[in-house]
């Protein structure tokens, strides 16, 4: 390894390969950088913001930004760990996230995410925005509720499973939302199937195998037993 | 005709090709009224695209219909310009008089009214929209016929002329509005300040793979760029010179050429001055827009004209045919063999984010207008992937300029650091509303004289997102290094209540937000409803401390400039005007959002009451008053 590559983060050296993102860099080294829309097997998204980061001085999304030696970035302090706080009220918020009665809870990282920044409220006034379910496919259960607007089953989709059930479509709070590839727009219509890998990337709640709640009991799911910024090199889902 | 056969005469006419769906939707709808679930699958596959990805795409537009939409569909142009003209008792009263509620089709499908964004007739306002057609100057008794015509299903072509008249307002004029430039000169300027070489020659890359002889023009012509110091007209003022290098120097791969886009999609609310540029001085930008083909070695050019500005489509074509008429455009460029570039319209499609150059490219490419992560920037990577110059109309037509009289001319007017003019688009509480064009360096206050204002109590520059100007900043100076601006000058006296007008410009930016990015999506609708909550006489100091805090989150987390400066206007007028904001908010710490009264509002409009049995009790000394 050329030892010129290496950055700080958090006053830590971190080794990296050119072209790697400072996420990528210190995922692996086992650093914890939160996040939400990325996930180490796609190209990073950037629209979550959770990993926000500063950058000789700079805030900038460390899942978009190359790694360059020399770098000073800081990562868990409290002005960044308080901007990321507040960016997850603006998820609970903006959606329905009603966390004990999910099927994702335990195994969900919006929730993991939260529990790591010590959220303790949503803050802000509830939007209790009106979100179709939709049943249609015999296997899957879309709840559209709990949509992050990550865009990894799309990417999933698309990438790995070639078939685009899903596109990120519309615009702003009311608009913005997951178009489903069929005339109907109901899954049911679409040749998704339990097998594809985008039916089981979401981080949050949304795509869930009909006839399989709460499989894993409370204390043994994914996020009971560690913490999520100690499952660093773990695969999200 | 029936409705596939019309589809598939759009779609023949673009090659089926998907990265014109913006285009195709537009004259799609402009025939069948909407875009029904049939329609879109019927797109999506004869372009061959996911049908998720087509109707993405269509819901991101707000002049797209995904469900069907009245007849006549009427749009409010709904900036605080129109407001302090009264559009809102104009759409109230035309709402009366059709019988229908705001954003609601009537039952028989006749007609829909609603508000739409600054739709750039701030100096001729009020203004709407009729089938995405423009109307200034609305009164009542217009409302009154408009409301007749519409209710005898009169074709909007057989409607009175004069309602669709757009003024041009050219208040003052130095270099850019003369109006006295020759079609060709530029071009032939340029052209002749090398002494061997030939636009054939601009598609060579850069010195190091030609013959210094064959790149002598383009290479003269930049020279003349950075001794002209011109900088981008869109706000931001990036050095036109490196932009242009840079995408000269940008490798080319097999198959790719260089793309000269010029944006026209002008929709900061208070800003026209693009809209007359490309009414009347066509020519100029279109000449620009060449020369920097010219000098970058591009082929292709596209205007993308926002959709506001439909009615300019036809006579900007006509303007193209006459250029490629007069061997100006087209295959062989002043004659000379193989110096080829030409020009294709974009329409827009009721979108302020593809303002940001890379939402714009991702439109012209038939996808939503959403800002791309940069780098890498468009200079390299720009339209399907090419290296791509993004310019304002009117930093077109200034390099067209440069290039006729040269850099030294050009660099000679202005201020050492903001060389050239700046059209200023002037609208608000003023005698004469209208396009202004200065030497940069001038004051506001000069400004302010020259049309009009009296009792000034705010300027807002450069639209919401730009900066609000108070009394004892008017002789701050417009440029660069000063007050920056793309154009925009909104004039608020001391009667206007600039509490109103930020909460217009954060009802805009909820509006406007293309979602992507958290911080954005969410933030600008909290902010707006927390404005609400003040208007509403709920505010308490601790939503003002809110507002603050979301104004630190945004500005340094969201992913474009649309977040970053959503919250300008609520904090410059917080900073200068916060007596607006005070005598507002009741005298407590904290008061919760829910209103109980609010909350009884449907079953008021259920049960059809609005008696004093129906609402509870007064809540603020004021309210009790009423």
């Amino acid at each position: 390894m050329n030892e010129t590559n290496t950055f700080l983060l958090d006053g830590e050296e971190i080794p990296f390969t050119p072209g790697q993102s400072i996420i990528q860099a210190a995922t692996e080294h086992g650093i914890y950088i939160p996040h939400l829309c990325w996930h180490p097997e796609f190209k990073a998204h950037g629209s979550c913001k959770i990993c926000t980061v500063k950058v000789n001085g700079r805030f900038g999304s460390s899942c978009t930004m190359a790694a360059q030696a020399g770098m000073n970035v800081e990562n868990r302090t409290s002005e960044l760990d308080d901007k990321r706080r507040t960016l997850l009220q603006m998820y609970f918020v903006e959606g329905n996230h009603f966390c004990p009665s999910c099927e994702k809870s335990g195994n969900c990282s919006l929730q993991a995410t939260a529990y790591e920044l010590k959220m303790v409220s949503p803050h802000f006034d509830m939007f209790y925005p009106d979100r179709a379910v939709d049943a249609s496919h015999p296997d899957i259960l879309l709840d559209f509720n709990r949509c992050i607007m990550c865009s990894l089953c799309v990417t999933a989709s698309r990438e790995v499973d070639g078939k685009n059930v899903f596109s990120m479509g519309g615009r702003g709070l009311l608009g913005r939302r997951i178009h489903i590839s069929s005339e109907s727009g109901k899954l049911a219509d679409t040749d998704f199937a339990l097998t594809d890998r985008a039916a089981s990337i979401c981080p949050v709640g949304v795509i869930l195998p009909k006839r399989k709640g709460f499989a894993v009991p409370i204390g043994e799911r994914k996020y009971d037993k560690l913490p999520i910024n100690l499952q660093v090199s773990e695969e999200t889902p | 005709m029936s409705d596939n056969r019309i589809i598939d005469a759009v779609l023949e006419r673009h090659g089926r090709d998907g990265t014109r769906l913006v285009q195709i939707l537009r004259e799609i709808q402009e025939q069948l009224n909407w875009l029904s679930p049939a329609t879109l699958t019927h797109i999506a596959e004869g372009i061959g695209w996911p049908r998720a990805q087509v109707s993405g795409t269509a819901a991101f537009y707000s002049f797209f219909h995904t469900r069907p939409r009245g007849r006549y569909c009427v749009l409010w142009s709904d900036n605080i310009t129109d407001r302090m003209l009264g559009n809102t008792d104009l759409m109230d009263a035309m709402c009366k008089k059709l019988w229908l509620e705001p954003g609601r089709v009537s039952e028989d499908g006749l007609v829909s009214v609603n508000t739409t964004s600054c739709t750039g007739m701030c100096d001729q306002g009020p203004a709407l929209l009729v089938n995405y057609r423009a109307v200034t100057g609305m009164t009542l008794q217009r409302v009154d016929e408009m409301a007749e015509l519409i209710r005898t299903e009169t074709p909007v072509a057989d409607w009175p002329a004069e309602w669709f008249a757009v003024q041009d307002n050219v208040r003052r004029a130095e270099i850019l509005l003369a109006g006295n430039f020759a079609p060709g000169s530029a071009l032939r300027a340029a052209h002749e300040r090398a002494e061997v070489d030939g636009l054939s020659a601009s598609n060579n890359r850069s010195f190091r793979e030609s013959l210094p002889h064959g790149i002598a023009g383009p290479m003269a012509m930049l020279d003349e760029i950075q001794r002209s110091k011109l900088r981008g007209r869109g706000g931001a003022g990036f050095s036109t010179r490196f932009k242009w290098e840079a995408c000269r120097n940008a490798p080319l791969r097999a198959d790719q050429e260089r793309i000269v886009v010029c944006n026209a999609d002008e929709g900061e609310p208070g800003t026209f001055k693009d809209r007359v540029l490309l009414t009347s001085y066509a020519d100029l930008v279109f000449e620009g827009m060449t020369v920097a083909a010219y000098a970058v070695g591009a082929t292709r050019g596209f205007l993308y004209l926002r959709g506001e500005y439909r009615y300019l489509l036809e006579p900007l074509e006509a303007v193209l045919a006459r250029r490629r008429a007069a061997g100006l455009l087209g295959k062989s460029i002043l004659d000379i063999p193989g110096a080829r570039f030409d020009i294709e319209i974009h329409l827009g499609a009721g979108a302020y984010v593809c303002g940001e150059e890379s939402a714009l490219i991702e439109s012209l490419e038939g996808k939503p207008g959403r800002p791309r992560v940069r780098p890498p920037f468009p200079v390299t990577n720009g339209y399907l992937d090419q290296p791509t110059i993004v310019n304002n109309v009117e930093t077109f037509a200034s390099a067209a300029l440069v290039a006729l009289h040269g850099g030294d001319w050009f660099a000679a007017i202005g201020t050492k650091q903001s060389t050239g003019t700046k059209i200023l688009s002037v609208s608000g509480d003023v005698a004469r509303p209208g396009i202004y064009e200065y030497a940069y360096g001038v004051t506001v206050r000069q400004v302010l004289a020259d049309c009009g204002a009296t009792d000034t109590l705010a300027v807002q520059i450069s639209g919401p997102s730009g900066m609000c100007l108070a009394e004892d900043e008017f002789d701050r100076k417009i440029a660069f290094e000063d007050v920056p601006t793309a154009g925009a000058f909104m004039v608020f006296n001391t009667r206007r209540d600039m509490f109103e007008v930020a909460r217009n410009f954060s009802h805009f930016f909820a509006h406007e937000s293309c979602g992507f990015c958290t911080p954005c999506r969410v933030g600008t609708t909290l902010v707006r409803n927390i404005m609400d909550k003040i208007a509403n006489k709920h505010g308490s100091p601790y939503d003002i401390n809110e507002l603050f805090k979301l104004h630190r989150l945004m500005q340094g987390a969201s992913h474009c400039g649309l977040g970053n400066t959503a919250c300008n206007p609520v904090f410059d007028t917080l900073n200068k005007f916060r007596p607006a904001y005070e005598h507002r908010l009741l005298s407590l710490d904290y008061e919760p959002a829910f209103d109980l009264d609010a909350a009884l509002s449907e079953a008021r409009q259920m049960t059809g009451r609005d008696d004093a049995g129906a609402h509870f009790a007064a809540h603020s000394p004021d309210e009790a008053k009423a």
